[in-house]
């Protein structure tokens, strides 16, 4: 990616200083940035040095079926240098919601940058694609969003699934996901594809992407399911402030009770910070101001695969699908232990009728033994 | 002597179980209980008012502690009976445990149909394994594997060791750890299923039996009737 040489184009550099910001606010900036991705801090000069060297990466970012979470996730990150110029003015050659172009113009700009930008362009997406039905129930420019994504995904040099749609189908692919909606990664196979998840992802994180592929032109080390690892190789309840609580068995029984006043870990109510990987307990949401367990409401998990059909939010159970909405594991489990222990008891008196030549044989011979024996 | 005197059998004593079978099986035993009353806590801890701090208390740990320690002795257990399969004596044999061939299933159909729904009267001889009771063993062996996999999967994320690290691909392969979780939970529904019927059925065969079906986990061995282990070799060698 370091290598796009396109004349005309400008650095970040240039465009954060042209938009009025100082050198002291553009290294404040790289500093957030290295100490997001995990880097040392020498890699805040190679952070630095890219954005002043580079020229923009062009950036290509559809939405399907959404509520467009993630890019106010993305343009809510904690430094304004991400919403003005990763964002707003720089990178975006094509996104429906912030682009100032609409109708024809906009596709027009994105025909011209996929074509000018072949096998460059980084391809973003929001949301899931619904096959069923052809796809009509998601159609932009009277086009299908699968015909549209296929098209722009061949000249992308990787795409990213930003949020639980993209990644994992989140609610519309909830059972019985009427309209069939898919993640991306189900769609396009032949690509490098980052799957950012979460309802939507941490607007930092995001960045921290974006950066990560300007600043090294590679893409960020990935984990077996093809999430960046420096933010979602930790649980949530790794480094969940309520964590003590959790290990000294204290839990919240229900949300007004004197535990919940205390502070106590919020399993028994449903959270799923013990199943959810994400960055949320680390650098927290609206400007590190706070994360849904501080606020006293445990993970839903919303980063995870089909954590919609997963069970309840507010319980500790999980349910099975196809046994009843309720029903869980337990219950489930006590009908055939009692099914069994009926079982059981019925194959033990019937023992007791269709066996009992064999048991009376042994029962005679064992009290003859006993009689014969003298002592 | 009376005319009973025909009742009385000469009872040969085989040695059935050898002693590593024997330590396998009650340390397996104890693991499984102590996975499952912890794991069953882990899934549903009961409530406690407490009045001190959260540094005072740690008995959520412990019961975690204790379920981690005793899967480790649980997977190398069941690890050293997979290799004994193959080095044991006939009865140990990975071969009581997969049905290879027919006679493997005409013994398991005739198995159900005398001992199980009890359709036809009479008695089977097995010294070993019988053939069904081989193959639910080798479900349980399954489940073992399932619950190993899933349940290392899950240490994963807590641990760094080397074993908790061999399974990190299990999460992302899948599908998550709400996933794991459900069917690890799940599991440990069959082991107690497993448990009740296994109890009983050894009952019932010392019961119907008088072989000694019950001791032989503690002796290792077994007592069949003189005539019977005759009537067995000249089967076997015929
Ligand atoms: C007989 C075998 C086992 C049984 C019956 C069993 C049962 C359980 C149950 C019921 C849970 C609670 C799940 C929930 O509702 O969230 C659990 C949790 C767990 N088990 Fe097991 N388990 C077994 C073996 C293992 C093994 C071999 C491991 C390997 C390390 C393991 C690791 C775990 C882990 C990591 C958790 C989650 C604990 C936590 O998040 O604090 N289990 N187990
Ligand atoms: S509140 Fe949730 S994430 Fe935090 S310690 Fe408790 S279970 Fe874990």
């Amino acid at each position: 990616m370091a290598q796009i040489t396109t004349i005309g184009r400008k650095t970040y550099y240039d465009d954060i200083i042209e938009k009025g910001y100082s050198r002291r606010d553009f290294m404040k900036f790289c500093a957030m940035m290295a100490a997001y991705l995990g880097l040392e801090s020498s890699g805040v000069a190679q952070v630095a040095q890219a954005l002043q060297t580079q020229h923009r990466v062009p950036v290509i970012w559809l939405h399907f079926q959404e509520c467009t979470c993630c890019s106010e996730s993305f343009i809510r990150s904690s430094h304004p240098i991400v919403a003005d110029i990763l964002l707003d003015k720089l990178s975006l050659d094509y996104t429906e919601t912030l682009m100032a172009a609409s109708g024809h113009q906009a596709e027009v700009a994105k025909a011209k940058t996929m074509k000018d930008y072949y096998g460059e362009y980084i391809l973003c997406v929001e949301g899931t694609v619904p096959t069923d039905n052809n796809g009509v129930y998601c159609c932009i420019g009277g086009r299908t969003a699968e015909d549209i994504l296929k098209e722009a995904a061949a000249g992308a040099k990787a795409l990213i699934a930003w949020g639980s749609c993209a990644c994992n189908g989140c609610v519309q692919a909830a059972y019985p996901n009427p309209t069939s909606a898919t993640p991306i990664h189900k769609i396009i196979t032949d690509k490098p594809i980052i799957r950012v998840p979460g309802c939507p992802p941490i607007g930092e994180v995001m960045a921290g992407v974006l950066v990560h592929i300007i600043t090294f032109g590679t893409l960020p080390e990935l984990d077996g399911a093809k999430r960046p690892k420096a933010f979602y190789s930790k649980r949530v309840h790794d480094t969940c402030q309520r964590r003590a609580f959790y290990d000294a068995g204290l839990f919240v029984e229900t949300f007004d009770d004197e535990n919940a006043k205390k502070g106590y870990c919020l399993y028994k109510v449903g959270c799923k910070g013990p199943m959810t990987y994400n960055a949320c307990s680390v650098t927290r949401w609206n400007n590190g101001v706070s994360y849904p367990i501080q606020s006293g409401h445990g993970c839903i998990g919303c980063s995870e695969d089909n954590y919609w059909d997963a069970g309840p939010l507010y319980r500790r159970m999980q349910t099975f699908p196809g046994f009843g909405i309720e029903s869980n594991a337990d219950e489930i489990g006590i009908g055939a232990a009692v099914l069994t222990a009926g079982g059981l008891a019925a194959h033990a008196i019937a023992t007791n009728i269709r066996k009992n030549k064999l048991i009376e044989d042994l029962i005679t011979e064992g009290k003859e033994s006993e009689k014969e024996l003298k002592k | 002597m009376n005319d009973l005197a025909m009742h009385f059998k000469h009872l040969r004593r085989v040695f059935v179980w050898e002693l590593p079978v024997r330590v396998y099986h009650w340390i397996n035993a104890l693991a499984i209980v102590v996975l499952c009353v912890t794991g069953f806590i882990i899934g549903n801890p009961p409530g406690i008012m407490f009045g001190g701090e959260a540094h005072e208390s740690y008995w959520f740990g412990t019961v975690r502690f204790l379920h981690f320690a005793s899967a480790y002795i649980f997977l190398f257990n069941f690890l050293f009976r997979l290799y004994w399969g193959f080095v044991g004596n006939k009865y140990a044999n990975w071969k009581n445990f997969i049905p290879t061939n027919r006679r493997f299933f005409k013994e398991m159909w005739e198995v159900l149909k005398i001992d199980i729904l009890q359709i036809k009267s009479g008695e089977h001889l097995s010294v070993g394994h019988n053939a069904l009771a081989g193959f639910i063993y080798f479900l349980t062996f399954i489940a073992f594997a399932v619950q190993c996999i899933t349940g290392f999967g899950l240490y994963a994320a807590m641990s760094h060791s080397l074993i908790a690290r061999m399974f990190v691909w299990v999460s992302p392969f899948l599908g998550g750890d709400f996933a794991l979780r459900r069917w690890h939970h799940a599991a440990m529904w069959f082991f107690i299923l497993f448990a009740m019927v296994h109890v009983y059925l050894v009952f019932y065969h010392d019961y119907v039996e008088g072989r000694g079906e019950i001791s032989s986990m503690g002796g290792g061995w077994k007592f069949i009737e003189e005539e019977v282990f005759e009537e067995q070799n000249s089967k076997t060698s015929a």
